[in-house]
């Protein structure tokens, strides 16, 4: 007895899909109820069972706490938090001093294991930072606005003054992507293999990597681009613009999907969760707001004194703010409830961040500046357990080209793209109101009748009769007495011939030969 | 300051040695998971294409067939691997399906061989258009292994143990799951004979004078079902126990063909004139409990896997179909250039070969489920192929992928007769509603009941 109720406490809520599964439904056909049923078991024992894996997850989740209330853990250093984790955590604190080719762009591979950095000076490094080997190193001696890595660390895609170039592991240029001009800010779809691009033209362009189409290029009409993330959970791009509005896109529809108004100002930028609910908007009017993107609503809205350059949240619902020198990192931000104070804060001295970015599986935020790149510990921040049949960390060569060609071969087409990333598979409600009815096909039959197609039969309209027609009818100048006149002629020459025709021979005129010379 | 981070050691993550396997921890969280939905779809639309992809259902023939049409085949319930087969020609040919080729070869019978059974005492009981019964031994160690083709016709008794006359020529023979003695046999009359006696031992007919097929239950081993052609088109259902028959159903057109079912012991199915297979049940004829549609020509022979969950029908329109036994159309169509009007076809008794006899003289197997492999599968091959099989049936009734799935190439022969078909079946619906609009009276049969003229006996609650 204590076991099987043991079993049924177990915590289902994280497995628990949002669709559409409830046992109540129900209709009047059995043997449909008795599917249904089965299906809601199937459905329940799956949870169940997944619940039940809890159980073998190896690792645990970090955390940072206060003793007392008197210590803030806003307060602690990062000096302070190295002294105490154990080596190998301490040893993911590194700064990199660049001051000469700053500020910098920053990305990790999907895994976390690998590091791009992209000074605005045309310095471009490809770093596996846990073990510190350079992968590659380029001067490019052009200005650098984004890089991005693809799918895996072996390719990178570097948005520079004009064209955005694809780059392998070992800094060979192998594509210049022509098409993406002035783009300032990249972003890769990986189930879908999509590089979007976006920038000074206000375009918005899906460039597919695997078969090196552009997809689309869609026109945002809004200027030029400001911010620019996806959405983890459903593949749309979140725009930010510089009339403070947000726009929502899917590669397959012209117009944004969603418009929200979320700032005085222009956007700085954006950041999404990765279940797609939350949504963090920085805007130059210095304000930070959070929006629930399920509902399009807007839960809370924070104050930055000066505006936020860069926002990223985290697997585990950290958001982290960089703004001037300082990174302010947030908890909590999402549960409806405002923060009077941040989880953690850390300055660079002389410096300006230009972009944050939180590791992937691992409790490192990574920061980009003007004078270079920082990596700093924020405990509590990353997924501690991956699927390694997903992303995995630590990957052989072996296995990473095997999940290359898995993810190749389960891409997704880009016009699946859509706000609910569920909706394949399900019943169009819509479609009752739109499918014809049995009478309506005939009408659409008979309405096909009247358009009967008629022989071709030369109109009656001639040029002179148009231009009688357009004339007023009591004007009477030369030119409409000369038409009449000719029209005239043209009459009686059609009445000779129809009579010649038909056999009748020519009458004689009747008037005085000389008299003729008048008509 | 209380302080953990996530700190992973590499000794658990990286394997030590290079013969050891990896370690691949999971998380079943959906959040790490994201297009669930979509990329399930995707998987099954692949797994749909490759399934279409590596469907090659035919696998070869068995030997050089025979030299004439085969028109019986006879399967061995207690061996994977041989099978009997009987031609035109009076030949009986054994043989092994894993060297795809004849044991033995018997010259049987003068004209055309029409009903052959292995039983399970390793003999065989053949009949004939010549009026005679032979009882034969296939046990191997009794025949010199080399016995070519033209042997065989000189020494005439290799293997014979046994020959009983009849009165008339035969249609077809059964013989008795339980009791070793016992046979019955269909001709211008339906007799039940005993091995150990060289004339029948009871004439069963109820005034039919025509038995095309006779078939023994093999779980309720005392019942008996015939199908009778000519004027009547007759199921006899008779049981040995009481030696009367239990029920005669009349159809509008012939069976050519029966089988029971092995796994449920009352039904079974048969194949008929009017290019459809029916599944009744042996305790209410009235109406039949499914219809095998999609055929466009006579079927001639039908059998049902061991497992009792599929079917095959051979037809006249030269090809083989496999139905689902719950579903009314075939689920595939086999069919090759070269073979031509199918008279016998069997399953293996693991269910995953067909044998196919046709009167183009050959034999051939197939596989009955034309993707699948035999080969050794490793686990991880296993699994994949258990995920895709339950992914396509997830995703069964996206139009995609149904378009996929369905697609077949059939003879254009086959179709010009579907499209015909089609039209003469509509043509006769709607003479058959416009009959029912001016006459309220028509009974309202039905479309599992139409075909069923009546039934000998009826029940009691209907008088």
């Amino acid at each position: 007895m204590s076991t099987k109720s043991t079993e049924y406490q177990r915590d289902t809520s994280k497995y628990e899909r949002n669709g559409n599964y409830s046992s109540k439904r129900s209709t009047k056909d059995k043997r449909l109820n008795s599917k249904l049923q089965k299906i809601d078991k199937q459905y329940k024992d799956a949870i169940h069972s997944a619940a039940g894996t809890d159980l073998l997850l190896q690792e645990n989740e970090g955390f940072l706490e206060a003793d007392g209330r008197m210590e803030k853990t806003f307060k602690f250093k990062q000096d302070d938090i190295v002294n105490v984790v154990d080596q190998s955590t301490a040893n993911k604190k590194f700064d990199l001093n660049l001051p000469e080719f700053g500020p910098y762009q920053i990305d990790y591979s999907r895994n976390g294991r690998n590091l791009l950095i992209g000074g605005k000076k045309g310095h471009v490094a490809s770093i596996d930072w846990r073990t510190g080997q350079l992968d590659s190193e380029l001067h490019l001696n052009e200005t650098i606005n984004a890089v991005k890595y693809l799918h895996n660390d072996q390719y990178f895609a570097v948005a520079q003054k004009k064209y955005t170039f694809i780059y392998d592991k070992q800094g060979i240029e192998l594509h210049r992507l022509k098409q993406h001009i002035e783009a300032t800010l990249l972003d890769f779809l990986p189930y879908h293999f999509l590089l979007t691009t976006a920038g000074q033209s206000g375009f918005l362009k899906y460039h597919d990597v695997s078969t090196g189409q552009l997809v689309s290029e869609i026109k945002t009409k809004l200027g030029p681009t400001q911010a620019m993330k996806q959405n983890p959970w459903n593949a749309c791009i979140h725009l930010g613009h510089g009339n403070g509005q947000i726009t929502i896109w899917s590669p397959n529809v012209s117009d944004p999907l969603v418009k929200l108004q979320s700032c005085r100002g222009p956007i700085r930028d954006l950041a999404i969760d990765r279940e797609g609910k939350y949504m963090a908007v920085s805007g130059s009017d210095k304000t930070l707001k959070i929006w629930d993107i399920r509902k399009f609503k807007e839960i809370d809205s924070y104050y930055t004194p000066t505006p936020a350059t860069s926002l990223d949240i985290s697997d585990n619902g950290l958001l982290s703010v960089g703004w001037g020198p300082h990174v302010t990192i947030w908890k909590d931000m999402f549960k409806g409830k405002h923060q009077a104070d941040p989880y953690m804060n850390h300055l660079l001295p002389g410096s300006k961040t230009d972009k944050v970015k939180f590791v992937p599986f691992e409790d490192i935020l990574g920061i980009g500046h003007q004078k270079g790149f920082s990596s700093i510990i924020v405990p509590g921040s990353g997924e501690a357990n991956y699927d390694a049949l997903e992303l995995n960390p630590y990957e052989t060569a072996k296995q990473r080209q095997e999940s290359e060609i898995h993810s190749l071969l389960n891409k997704l087409p880009s016009d699946s793209i859509a706000l609910d990333p569920n909706f394949i598979g399900t019943v169009d409600k819509r479609a009752k109101n739109i499918r014809l009815k049995p009478g309506e096909i005939n009408e659409i039959e008979n309405k096909e009748d009247k358009l009967e197609i008629r022989p071709e039969v030369k109109g009656k309209n001639s040029a002179l009769r148009k231009h009688l027609r357009k004339k007023t009818q009591n004007v009477i100048d030369v030119r409409k007495l000369r038409i009449e006149k000719n029209l005239q002629k043209e009459k009686e020459a059609r009445q000779r011939r129809r009579k010649l025709n038909q056999g009748i021979p020519e009458e004689e005129n009747k008037l005085d030969n000389v008299l003729s010379r008048f008509n | 300051m209380k302080v953990k981070t996530i700190s992973r050691s590499s000794d658990n993550y990286v394997p030590v040695r290079n013969t050891q396997e990896s370690s691949l921890p999971r998380n079943l969280n959906p959040a790490l998971h994201p297009f669930e939905r979509a990329r399930e779809y995707t998987r099954a639309l692949q797994a749909t294409k490759l399934e279409r992809m590596f469907a090659q259902p035919f696998i070869g023939q068995l030997g050089d067939g025979h030299r004439d049409g085969v028109y019986t085949l006879s399967k061995n319930f207690k061996n994977l691997s041989q099978f009997a087969s009987g031609s035109g020609d009076g030949v009986i040919k054994y043989w092994d399906l894993v060297s795809r080729d004849e044991i033995i070869s018997f010259k049987a019978h003068h004209g055309m061989i029409s009903g052959l059974c292995l039983t399970p005492q390793n003999q065989m009981l053949s009949c004939g258009n010549d009026k005679y019964i032979k009882l034969w031994s296939v046990d191997t160690d009794d025949f010199e292994n080399n016995i070519n083709d033209n042997e065989i016709y000189e020494s005439k008794n290799n293997g014979l143990i046994k020959t009983f006359i009849g009165e008339h020529s035969f249609s077809s023979i059964d013989y008795h799951h339980d009791n070793k003695d016992l046979f019955v046999t269909g001709g211008a009359q339906i007799q039940l004979w005993d091995i150990n006696r060289s004339k029948y031992i009871s004439n069963l007919s109820w005034d039919i004078n025509n038995v095309s097929k006779v078939k023994f239950n093999r779980t309720e081993t005392n019942i008996i079902a015939s199908l009778s052609g000519g004027s009547e088109n007759n199921i006899i259902l008779y049981d040995l126990r009481t030696n009367t028959p239990i029920q005669k159903c009349i159809t509008n057109l012939k069976n050519n063909c029966i089988c029971w079912n092995p796994m449920e012991s009352f039904n079974f199915v048969t194949g008929n004139e009017d290019h459809n297979a029916y599944l009744w049940d042996m305790r209410k004829l009235k109406k039949s409990l499914n219809i095998y549609k999609d055929h466009v020509g006579a079927i001639m022979d039908i059998d049902i896997s061991p497992t009792g969950q599929e079917l095959i029908t051979g037809s006249y329109d030269k090809t083989l179909r496999i139905y689902n036994i719950n579903e009314g159309h075939s689920k595939d169509i086999y069919h090759t250039k070269r073979m031509q009007k199918i008279f016998c076809c069997s399953y293996s008794m693991d269910s995953k070969y067909i044998l196919t006899g046709s009167e183009d003289t050959n034999i051939r197997i197939w596989r009955s489920n034309a993707s699948s492999r035999s080969a050794i599968k490793s686990s991880k091959q296993r699994s994949k192929l258990e995920y895709d099989e339950k992914l396509k049936e997830k995703f069964k009734y996206m139009p995609e992928i149904r378009r996929i799935s369905k697609h077949r190439h059939v003879p254009k022969v086959v179709r010009q007769a579907q499209e015909i078909k089609r039209i003469e079946i509509d043509s006769l619906k709607r003479r058959q509603n416009n009959n029912k609009r001016y006459n309220k009276d028509l009974p309202n049969l039905s479309e599992r009941e139409k075909h069923i003229r009546g039934l000998a006996i009826k029940d009691k609650d209907e008088e």
